[in-house]
């Protein structure tokens, strides 16, 4: 009887390392082998509608803000006194602003303000953040220390005061933005990086290669990198969302891209001043910043469903 | 349990000190010389640019002044406004509770609308109510506050008249014009957090009806309304609490926003003043006194954490 517990339990303990349902980078190899041997990614993918409508609404506003030039149909900056805040009409399909402004052209040429500013500042956290998680989490020790007590301090300010903070001091410009954006989600990738390499560095296939010789370098980016890159991308997409409500937040309080240059944040800035006289004013960058930050939220979400075997229900 | 609030209480009181040591040192990376900034280049002749270096004490070693700075923070002085010369700290006393209000108001807005909404979505899973729900809850994520603020005017006040669009009247002079012009704010902030809450609320309810006790109590016989409240929310609702503990600290970061929106002088508008004013001092101080609050919340969450679910690892 006592034995039998015995042999019992130490069955279980031995089994444990490898056979704990709930670590992700068991799900990780799941996933990974279910890709393999089953259906590709991007078929898992593009099966799932809440990857493929944001996806699809995601290409448009990015080739919105490539061709935007081309695609206004006005000059964003020309100023008409004779048609000042006006509804839709044949001639200016979404109305015009305080100064006579088409909203259509703004709003599309807006559109590269946010996206380039989401895009390059979420590259910086991707890479740095990256880097952070995978050095601190594989050599451990002092290495650990200096990267992750770095992220801590970083999160101890609400992101959007941090982002303030530094424009209120260095000044407004596109370059401030994008690294302070970036410096601001770099700690997400960092935390989960260093989460996953965590897990996945004890396992056996990279013990093998270290035991056939392979150097550090390789090991990170051949073994470890590729089987922590599923809930990177899906951070990568909740980032660029908010990556767009920050910039365009900080434009709204004129702490973002100074005008006349138009952006979706400052468009809304300064519809506020004529909700009477022209409600489309408001209406239509508000929209705008909605769907996109929808879009990239959906799509984040789904990534996760679709990539992370423990949430398909 | 001891001996993990000791090691977060000093985790906070470093994280403090640091945050205190750069905003001391913030005013150093204004590119040029601050004076001349703060003045601006016509109004910057050779005595005013004294009279605020002295007043900043930018004549002095950084050691000096960051060890000035530094006493002057433990004695509970900021320092004065450049502009109106008074005592920063003195201001903040009237605008903290502000901000306060306005964020309590809100935390009570979106527990009353995400925890019952919440319940519903994981009790009628996959159902109407439930997309419905999680419907409002990702517009909620994803649509911004200060999209949710003018519209709200727009809808509420500029269209209807049945709220003032923004400003502030003190509590003791009109009450029910108080709570009018702290309704649309507030309203504004709890949808946001609201929609945090609706979710984590369904997730942790759903899992909860999922366990063996659950289950065995549906076996005895218990009808699905006394399952659901006496035995799964109550233990479904402690992740909530967490959640709307971190929450607090997301809604001090929107407030920055809802106060500008509604003209509240809070905290928010003061330090966007004294942005948009070059008054550094005040800039200086919010940021150190938002900061602050920020660490705060975050320990006082983790500690409710550990208190309420035992199975916490301390290390």
């Amino acid at each position: 009887m006592t034995s039998g517990e015995q042999t019992q339990s130490q069955v279980v303990s031995e089994g444990q390392p490898g056979a704990g349902e709930n670590q992700p980078s068991d799900a990780v190899l799941q996933l990974s082998r279910a890709v393999r041997n089953r259906t590709p990614t991007w078929r898992i993918l593009l099966q799932n509608p809440r990857v493929t409508i944001p996806g699809v609404v995601i290409i448009l506003l990015l080739l919105m803000a490539l061709f935007a030039p081309w695609l206004a149909p006005k000059d964003p900056l020309r100023i008409n006194a004779q048609i000042r805040l006006e509804g839709p009409s044949s001639e200016a399909w979404l109305g015009t602003d305080e100064n006579g402004r088409d909203l259509l052209s703004r709003i599309i040429v807006g559109s590269r303000t946010s996206m380039t500013v989401a895009l390059l500042s979420v590259t910086v956290a991707t890479v740095l953040g990256v880097a952070f998680g995978l050095v601190g989490g594989y050599f451990g020790g002092f290495w650990e220390f200096a990267t992750m007590r770095s992220v801590d301090v970083l999160l101890v300010f609400p992101p959007i005061l941090l982002a303030i903070s530094v424009v209120a001091f260095l000044g407004p410009s596109t370059r401030n933005l994008i690294l302070v954006i970036g410096l601001l989600y770099m700690t997400r990738f960092a935390r989960i990086a260093f989460g996953s390499v965590v897990q996945v560095k004890s396992r056996e296939y990279v013990e093998a290669a270290r035991v056939i010789g392979a150097g550090n370098t390789r090991i990170l980016g051949l073994y470890i990198l590729p089987n922590i890159l599923a809930p990177i991308f899906v951070q990568v997409s909740l980032s660029l969302g908010f990556a767009i409500l920050l910039e365009s937040g900080l434009s709204f309080l004129g702490l973002g891209t100074p005008p006349p240059n138009p952006s979706w944040g400052n468009m809304i800035g300064a519809a506020r001043g004529y909700l009477q006289q022209n409600a489309w004013f408001v209406f239509w960058p508000s929209l705008i910043i909605s769907i996109a930050i929808l879009s990239f939220n959906t799509l984040g979400d789904g990534l996760r469903d679709s990539l992370d075997p423990r949430l398909r229900q | 349990m001891g001996r993990y609030i000791i090691r977060r209480l000093i985790q906070a009181a470093i994280m403090i000190f640091i945050v205190a040591s750069l905003v001391a040192v913030f005013i150093q990376f204004i590119p040029g010389d601050p004076a001349y900034v703060i003045l601006g280049e016509e109004r910057a002749t050779e005595e005013r640019v004294e009279a605020i270096r002295d007043d900043l004490g930018l004549n002095r070693p950084i050691y000096v002044q960051y060890a000035d700075w530094f006493g002057g923070v433990l004695t509970g002085d900021l320092g004065n406004s450049l502009i109106s010369g008074r005592p920063i700290a003195t201001d903040l006393r009237l605008r903290i509770p502000r901000t306060f209000e306005l964020g309590g108001a809100a935390v009570l807005i979106s527990v009353i609308v995400g925890i019952p909404l919440g319940v519903i979505a994981a009790r009628y899973r996959n159902s109407a109510p439930d997309v419905l729900a999680t419907s409002f809850a990702i517009l909620g994520l994803s649509v911004p506050v200060f999209v949710v603020g003018p519209l709200l005017v727009l809808l509420l006040s500029v269209r209807t008249d049945i709220l003032p669009a923004s400003g502030y009247v003190p509590f003791q002079e009109d009450p029910v014009e108080h709570l009018k012009r702290l309704a649309l704010p507030a309203f504004t902030l709890g949808i946001l957090s609201s929609a945090t809450i609706i979710r984590m609320t369904r997730s942790s309810v759903l899992e909860v009806l999922g366990e063996d006790y659950v289950r065995s109590a549906r076996s005895r016989g218990l009808g699905e309304r006394s399952v659901l409240f006496t035995h799964a929310l109550r233990n479904a609702l402690i992740p909530v609490i967490t959640i709307i503990g971190l929450q607090m600290g997301t809604l001090l970061g929107s407030s920055v926003l809802v106060e500008y929106i509604f003209n509240w002088p809070g905290v928010s508008t003061y330090l966007i003043d004294g942005i948009n004013r070059r008054d550094y001092p005040i800039v200086q101080a919010v940021i150190l006194v938002i900061a602050v609050t920020f660490i705060l919340l975050n320990l006082l969450t983790d500690l409710i954490y550990a208190w309420i679910d035992p199975r916490i690892k301390y290390d």
